[in-house]
């Protein structure tokens, strides 16, 4: 039996068409556009339709912004390389120790720990993509997963991480002038929130150059097929070191930034289901396309606030939907034309990482 | 190093327990692996229900105590088949309903890794709201004595059986797949689906047949690990689960025998490890085996049966 494939009215479709006809002054000024609504967005008018449940500025920062920052790190990763990582929230922790041990321990200010918890995460990455990339896409899954849970336990375990209990009393990045906007305190989140939608912006833009690069077409050749863009000299490994590397820096700089903001980190902030919403981000906006991830992101944070009621069923939905995602529109909400087409000659998902399955072919 | 070899006897009785149990969850692993490609993340869930299933049959049946002679094999028993036909039949709705889809459709194996993913939240969600999140105990369903001694260890009854009931399963098992027209199916489809189906075989129903199977020994291990452990919870398979990969792949995955003997070596492995640097890094150790098998030698002890597709 095959499924039917689901029939939205394609306003993905038409808005895509739009968006291709658009001249190029015209993207700019509907970025410009998103971008004064970001700027605007921690409004209390804002707040009272988005969330009138919860403190809006609050969420704004921390799950929406955080979240789509590591949603576009992860992107790299995932949509780019096509190499799976289920661990994704080992550099999150790493990013977010540095913080903490470098502020609490060194007094280390904010902007000197900045490029050091980058520099540690995407370390981190290199030390554990060098043996790994070599594997099969979901060893990969799995070795990763085994990565993210010994940096958890390991946190736990040592005391000079603070063990359960963590680390207290983490400084805030120094306050700017005396712009109100830039008073870095206890209470007021919209600082760190400019700061994350900030840390959003250079991330796209230097992922919009990444992707337009030699690098980019590399990340996409391996993504489709590993084996033919090595034999056309592509030096896969290299390439899918440096997307390991470069997910987990982004990974580490969304740590950094909320570590500052939350005076005291745990183990547990940094369990395994991070790194699926995160993941399911990724996949439910479109993997591999910006606009996508970034919605995919804001809609995995924000849905559960706006509807606090199935707070507590959250982790349920997002199983039963990663599901139906997968069966009914494995490409997301907002895929890149590249991969709506390989969607739709049936051979694609996350790079096919050893060809189509023969059995879904063969079986009658 | 000292603890080491004060408690070598009992960290090694602990090791074969723990690992067979490991072993019989590796089964459903390897099998699917083996025929699919496809790592059943869910199967951890799997195994969960298991526990769920085995639990309630004790609440089912009033036992509260511990028991004796014929009222406990019948007891231990009554369980087995519960959490075996819980299990076996939650992995075939959970292929016709996350993974066959999928499959009809080509999609990549990672499509379904994430289906997979997604299943076992949902899974172990419903239970998580159904019976809350904490740890739930079992009855003690017999009396924990000690039969005899092995250097400082003492082999305890429960222990024996747990190994014991592990092998003689394994045993049927493989001589199940190694035997019978079914089981030649599926090593049929595993070497090549598609010289298997031009022969004949029916895919749909051996894929059927390996979740069921699969299933059925994560019910068996899921009473033993109630028997023997004593509590369940909603999250109880997602460690056990990981680590039961790590057994799988470590023996080589798609090998049955491979299985049994990664379970009971990254058993010991973990209480050698537990009785040099403390319990709590037995979670560290075992997903460091894995990194390093994966690294060192990625087709494990006894080999991978199945190597093609090597990316």
């Amino acid at each position: 039996m095959r499924l039917p494939r689901v029939q939205l009215p394609d306003f993905v479709g038409a808005a895509g068409a739009v968006w291709q006809r658009t001249p190029t002054w015209g993207k700019w000024v509907i970025g410009l556009a998103v971008l004064v609504v970001a700027v605007l967005a921690p409004a209390d008018s804002v707040g009272r339709i988005m969330a009138p449940a919860s403190d809006w500025k609050s969420i704004l920062f921390f799950p929406i912004a955080v979240y789509i920052l590591l949603a576009v790190g992860l992107n790299i990763v995932v949509g780019q390389a096509g190499l799976l990582d289920l661990g994704y929230v080992a550099f999150f922790a790493i990013g977010g120790y540095s913080m903490a041990l470098l502020g609490v321990d060194q007094h280390w200010s904010f902007w000197a720990i900045l490029p050091a918890g980058i520099a540690a995460a995407a370390v981190a990455g290199v030390v554990l993509g060098a043996p790994t990339l070599r594997l099969r896409g979901d060893y990969l899954a799995i070795v990763t997963l085994g990565f993210g849970e010994i940096i958890r336990v390991t946190a736990n375990n040592l005391t000079f991480t603070g063990g359960p209990r963590g680390i207290a009393g983490i400084p805030h990045p120094p306050s700017v002038g005396h712009v109100k906007a830039l008073q870095y305190g206890v209470l007021d989140p919209k600082p760190y929130y400019y700061l994350t939608l900030a840390a959003i912006i250079l991330v796209v833009f230097v992922v919009r150059r990444l992707e337009n690069s030699r690098v980019g077409r590399a990340w996409v050749a391996i993504r489709e097929d590993e084996d033919a863009a090595q034999l056309m000299g592509v030096p896969t490994f290299k390439f899918k070191l440096w997307a390991f590397a470069m997910g987990a820096a982004i990974g580490g700089m969304a740590g950094v930034v909320w570590a500052s903001k939350v005076i005291s980190i745990t183990p547990d902030n940094f369990q395994f289901i991070l790194s699926v919403l995160v993941l399911s981000a990724v996949v439910l906006g479109g993997s591999g396309n910006l606009p996508g991830v970034i919605l995919g992101g804001f809609l995995v944070a924000w849905l559960p606030e706006r509807f606090r009621g199935f707070a507590s069923h959250r982790d349920l939905i997002f199983g039963g939907a990663l599901v139906a995602l997968m069966i009914f529109r494995p490409e997301g909400i907002l895929p890149s034309r590249r991969r709506r087409a390989e969607m739709e000659e049936g051979q694609a998902g996350l790079g096919t990482l050893g060809a189509a399955d023969v059995t879904a072919e063969a079986s009658p | 190093m000292d603890h080491l070899v004060h408690q070598f006897w009992s960290s090694t009785i602990d090791g074969l327990t723990v690992g067979s149990i490991y072993a019989l969850v590796a089964l459903g692993y390897t099998l699917v692996y083996g025929v699919l490609k496809l790592i059943n993340f869910a199967h951890s869930e799997i195994f969960m229900i298991g526990t769920f299933a085995a639990l309630f049959t004790l609440h089912g049946l009033n036992v509260t105590g511990p028991q004796t002679g014929l009222a406990l094999v019948g007891v231990l028993l009554l369980c087995l088949a519960a959490a075996m036909a819980a299990s076996s039949g939650a992995a075939v709705i959970l292929e016709r309903v996350a993974y066959r889809p999928l499959r009809k459709r080509g999609a990549s194996r990672l499509a379904a890794l994430i289906s997979a993913i997604g299943a076992s939240f949902f899974l172990r969600e419903v239970f998580g709201i159904r019976y809350g999140r904490d740890l739930i105990a079992f009855p003690r369903v017999m009396a924990k004595s000690s039969l005899f001694r092995i250097g400082d260890g003492n082999v305890r009854n429960d222990k024996l059986l747990v190994v014991v009931a592990a092998l003689v399963l394994m045993v049927v098992l493989d001589r199940f797949v190694a035997r019978t027209r079914l089981g030649r199916g599926i090593r049929a489809t595993a070497q090549d689906p598609e010289t298997a189906v031009l022969m004949g075989v029916n895919i749909d129903r051996v894929v059927l047949l390996t979740f069921l199977l699969g299933g059925a020994a994560a019910g068996a291990a899921a009473t033993m690990f109630g028997v023997f452990f004593e509590v369940t919870q909603n999250i109880i398979g997602f460690v056990l689960g990981i680590k039961a990969f790590t057994a799988a792949v470590l023996g080589g995955i798609g090998n049955l025998r491979g299985a049994l003997l990664g379970g009971l070596t990254l058993g010991l492995i973990e209480n050698y490890g537990a009785s040099i640097w403390g319990s709590q890094w037995k979670d560290v150790i075992a997903f460091t085996v894995l990194v390093g098998v994966l690294l060192l030698r990625p087709t494990g002890l006894l080999g991978e049966a199945l190597t093609r597709e090597r990316a």
